[in-house]
């Protein structure tokens, strides 16, 4: 911190070599050395590609959390809708569905819905026709509940239909890709609505909205049958790039994961230009001194809510990508350890507010749970054999499902012991002193 | 031995330092006051002795025994009481309540002080089930000294009790410092009014870029010219 | 009539029962909030913690209650609270207080008991498993009818025994908290520090300990809040996330910091959840024929699934953080 200033004739020569950063990439290197030699090449690729698409989610949380200080307690939720965006596009057209009189029906609802909501809208403007204000509220809540049951027993009944006659819609046929940007909308446009109510408060409250969020995201898309076949899932789902089926599994793979590689490339070049540029300067100063910042004219909300949300358009791609790399849809398979805490911990090891050490985090938190599945297994194993041995315990019966509680366990434990010990993660933001 | 006592005090917040050797002595009968321009660390010095900051070097003495770096909690046990110059009450509690906590250390002691705050304060006791922060600024400042004289300070810290006051609570308040110095509190205040708290004080700090410029006696320094063109505005 | 019996079942009784397990939990948030200010996540798994420790307790001395005469698991709640309370003190010795010593905004804070849930996520559930388990062991639930005056209803409004205990034990707890904090030293000067923590110092009152009563407080009525809920329903070890949300909910909509704001609270959301996931057909069936002949009632018109009941407490945080994000009764902390 206490570096002597650099030499005002060359201040950009300076640097100063990376030792650190060398020594953990070398280090992660060599561990993804050893699971190739280890696990084989197929299994390897395939937890480079999740580990890039979780680094992609990581690096969304980063600039949520380490350059904003904004705090997103509902990733999963934005990965869901990822993931289900990926579904909706690139799935197949079902015909049981297209060739009724069913879209038709949804249509005719939506419309409805659309009209409903311009009613309750119009009539929130009623007090300019002179209607009292009091009598205005009444009469739009009124028009809202009447008009909100009845579009929703429209719709319950074409859904129904739709469940019973042709299963789900299906989807609309087209490049996994187009599915990941709308993703990335998606999850953007939810991302919007969270921030623009909460920004402005305490950032408590963003952590106890967006969890709520991410929850009723998991609970709609698991009970929408029409939409999303529920619990029964989608699969598969295409890919961008030629399947295992041409290429082999590990070409394949390997094909997928140049696709999120670059994509990585893409997002960290950008998020480089702008953490240096006067946008992630200002970021920056108004998260490290709200009050300042504001002083001097910043519209420190409305920066707020931009980062918010390019935070949950990254975690929308992201998703969309892991949903169609595992070529399956399926709801209930979205769970806050996995797909919040897991990237949370991955952020705050890493270096909230270092894209490097974000990445370096994603990839190496990524191989230390993959790893620690057999381990926590073995372990539990281990102490089922001793207790039964050594104190006659009767173990009990579902050995898997307590394995991953164990792990649950030690995420929570995880998190705790970073925020204590190493609160600016292995690879700190750099914070210049001599601009 | 003098009550309060500060030798060589330097401290401040996050490194920087506010404070460049601070001397300072204050007997049991006698009221100090502390003033000068802005910025010149008067509040620090009260903080400082209050244990609100880290003092980096030199030391603070009470009755001659080091208190520095002590918690406020302990000071307070020590006799020490404190009044800040902002958010002096518990707003949402009532005068009686407010008054009560101030002498949380020392719960038998409350009916009895109880009665003594409310003779010297007489509005208090009128206004005794009313929320702290539903009072005019004088009350609450009533309710601010009556709450530190509850614990039974031997010495009282005010940090610029009159500012935002009317002139005619200014007087008031001023009048009651020294009604509570009579009774044997030792008091150390810093004030923005500094003509008319050095009228009062027996001693008088002028306080510059955290040193001590001037330290005399209260007439004194009223009379010093040099003082008077610096720092009482002519 | 017997609709309006319906009525009083599923709305009314159910309602209550909801409403007093979430004021008892948002009680606890909300002075966590007032006195450390920041929004504590690991709540519902410490009410979790607590219905474990009954039931735990209740498997080891199966007998107890018979000889009191109440059911076991109500027996067992003291004790249990003992242990949930020296948990959250624990868990703050451990985890929040080198937080708070590092001075860090609340949100780390946030973080750190997002961690803390977790950990307790992961012991209760290895220890647990995650299928549910009745807390009535060899015991039944002894169940109430009462038979309305009236001729036209022929059903019973039913009541369960451990809802009245739960009326009891909800009333119990507000009627204490209130004298504690309004009447007791200790009470005073927690409610003095939340207002002002900085004067509350500098009088003396010694922060460290009026943080551990309030995690002592917070702990035991999550105890309560858990095993009343168990009680209710049975013991479900992995509620955490769906508890979690409508009690902030409660706590925000009383106003946050403010005890008998997160009663009305929890009352609010229980109800707007009962409300929203009743079916309304059923009140509205006997006045159908003087509906016009166009308008067909559905069978089901109930306002949320209920497998979209967590919507419910969402839709009123959003609605109270945008239009009075103090809450009803205005919260200190915002």
């Amino acid at each position: 911190m206490n570096s002597p200033a650099p030499s005002p004739a060359k201040p950009t020569t300076t640097r100063r070599f990376p030792v650190r950063e060398v020594i953990l990439f070398g280090a992660l290197l060599v561990a993804i050395l050893g699971v190739y030699a280890v696990m084989g090449a197929a299994y390897s690729t395939r937890m480079l590609v999740e580990a890039s698409c979780y680094a992609i989610l990581a690096l969304g949380l980063t600039i949520q959390w380490g350059y904003a200080g904004q705090f997103n307690a509902g990733v999963m939720g934005f990965v869901a809708i990822g993931g289900f965006s990926a579904m909706l596009f690139s799935v197949p057209v079902n015909d049981a569905f297209w060739g009724t009189e069913l879209p038709g029906e949804l249509g005719r609802v939506l419309l409805y819905l659309i009209g409903s909501v311009l009613l309750v809208i119009g009539a929130t403007r009623l007090h300019r026709f002179g209607v009292p204000k009091k009598l205005r509220t009444v009469i739009a809540v009124v028009l809202a509940v009447v008009l909100y049951l009845v579009v929703l027993s429209m719709l319950r009944g074409v859904t129904g239909e739709i469940q019973s006659r042709a299963g789900f819609i299906g989807g609309l046929g087209l490049p996994a890709w187009t599915g990941w940007i709308v993703g990335g909308a998606l999850a953007g446009s939810i991302g919007y609505f969270i921030g623009h109510i909460c920004l402005g408060l305490r950032s408590d409250y963003l952590a106890i909205a967006t969890l709520g969020i991410a929850e009723i995201i998991k609970a709609f898309l698991k009970n929408s049958d029409w939409l999303t076949r529920g619990t029964a899932t989608v699969s598969p789902l295409p890919w961008p790039t030629p399947g295992p089926s041409e290429l082999g599994f590990t070409l394949a793979r390997a094909l997928y994961l140049s696709v999120t590689a670059a994509l990585i490339a893409v997002i960290f070049f950008l998020l480089h230009r702008a953490y240096h540029a006067p946008w992630g300067r200002m970021i920056r100063a108004i998260r490290d001194n709200e009050v300042s910042a504001a002083a001097m004219g910043k519209d420190i909300n409305r920066r707020r809510l931009e980062i918010f949300v390019l935070g949950c358009i990254l975690m929308g791609i992201g998703g969309g990508a892991l949903a169609s790399f595992n070529s399956l849809f399926d709801p209930q398979g979205y769970l806050p350890l996995n797909h919040t805490f897991l990237v949370l911990v991955m952020v705050i090891l890493g270096g909230p507010g270092n894209n490097l050490g974000t990445l370096f985090g994603a990839v190496a938190v990524y191989i230390i749970w993959l790893m620690s599945e057999p381990l926590a297994l073995f372990l539990m194993n281990m102490a089922v054999y001793v207790g039964e041995g050594v104190f006659g315990w009767e173990p009990p019966g579902n050995l898997d499902s307590r394995a991953l509680q164990a792990r649950v366990f030690v995420i929570g434990l995880l998190i705790t012991l970073v925020l204590r010990f190493a609160p600016q993660g292995l690879l700190p933001e750099k914070i210049k002193h001599h601009d | 031995m003098p009550l309060l006592e500060a030798r060589d005090v330097h401290g401040g917040y996050g490194g920087m330092n506010i404070l460049n050797g601070v001397n300072m002595s204050i007997e049991a009968d006698e009221i100090g006051v502390i003033v000068g321009p802005n910025g010149a660390g008067k509040s620090t010095m009260l903080k400082a002795i209050f244990g609100l900051l880290t003092v980096s070097q030199g030391e603070i003495l009470l009755r001659g025994e080091p208190i520095h770096n002590l918690p406020p909690n302990k000071l307070v046990q020590k006799g020490m009481g404190f009044i800040p110059q902002e958010k002096n009450v518990f707003p949402s509690l009532t005068v009686k309540e407010n008054l009560e906590m101030g002498a949380f250390l020392k719960p038998h002691n409350v009916k009895r002080m109880l009665t003594q705050v409310y003779d010297f304060f007489p509005p208090l006791h009128d206004k005794r089930h009313q929320p702290a922060g539903e009072l005019s600024g004088g009350q609450r400042q009533m309710v601010a000294m009556g709450r530190a004289l509850m614990a039974e300070p031997e010495v009282l810290l005010l940090d610029e009790p009159t500012a935002g006051l009317s002139p005619l609570y200014m007087n008031e308040i001023f009048e009651r410092v020294k009604q509570i110095n009579a009774a044997g509190v030792g008091i150390l205040m810093v004030e923005q009014n500094a003509k008319q708290a050095l009228a009062i004080a027996d001693k008088g700090f002028v306080l510059a870029a955290g040193q001590n410029r001037f330290t005399d006696t209260g007439a004194a320094l009223l009379a010093d010219p040099d003082v008077a063109k610096s720092f009482l505005g002519g | 009539m017997n609709e309006l019996v319906f009525f009083i079942n599923n709305v009314v009784i159910a309602g209550s029962v909801t409403g007093s397990i979430y004021a008892i939990g948002a009680i606890g948030v909300t002075l966590v909030f007032s006195i450390m200010r920041f929004a504590h996540f690991a709540h519902a798994d410490m009410m979790t913690f607590g219905a474990f420790m009954v039931l735990l307790l209740t498997l080891a001395f199966p007998g107890v209650g018979a000889v009191v005469g109440l059911p076991t698991p109500v027996v067992m709640l003291p004790l249990a609270m003992v242990l949930t309370a020296l948990l959250a003190v624990g868990i703050d010795k451990a985890f929040y207080k080198p937080l708070r010593a590092h001075g860090v905004k609340p949100i780390v804070l946030v973080i750190g008991s997002l961690g803390v849930t977790l950990m307790l996520q992961g012991l209760i559930r290895l220890f647990a498993g995650t299928s549910a388990q009745s807390l009535y062991i060899g015991e039944r639930k002894e169940i109430y009818r009462l038979d309305l005056p009236f001729e036209l209803a022929t059903r019973p409004v039913i009541v369960t025994e451990p809802q009245i205990i739960l009326f009891i034990l909800t009333i119990t707890a507000v009627v204490s908290l209130h004298l504690f904090l309004n009447r007791s030293r200790l009470g005073k000067a927690m409610r003095a520090m939340s207002d002002n923590p900085d004067l509350a110092r500098a009088s003396g009152i010694n922060t460290n300990t009026i943080v551990a009563v309030t995690w002592v407080i917070a702990g035991g009525l999550a105890a309560v809040a858990g095993t009343l809920l168990s009680l209710d329903v049975t013991f479900k070890p992995d509620l955490s996330f769906f508890l979690l949300l409508p009690i902030f909910a409660a706590a925000i909509v009383g106003g946050v910091g403010h005890p008998y704001g997160a009663i009305a609270g929890g009352f609010v959301v229980g109800f707007a959840e009962t409300l929203a996931v009743f079916n309304w057909t059923v009140l509205l069936r006997p006045v159908q024929h003087h509906f016009p002949e166009w308008l067909e009632l559905p069978r089901n018109l109930a306002f949320v699934g209920t497998e979209y009941k967590i919507v419910v407490p969402f839709f009123i945080l959003v609605a109270i953080l945008v239009w009075r994000p103090t809450g009803i009764f205005k919260g200190k902390v915002i």
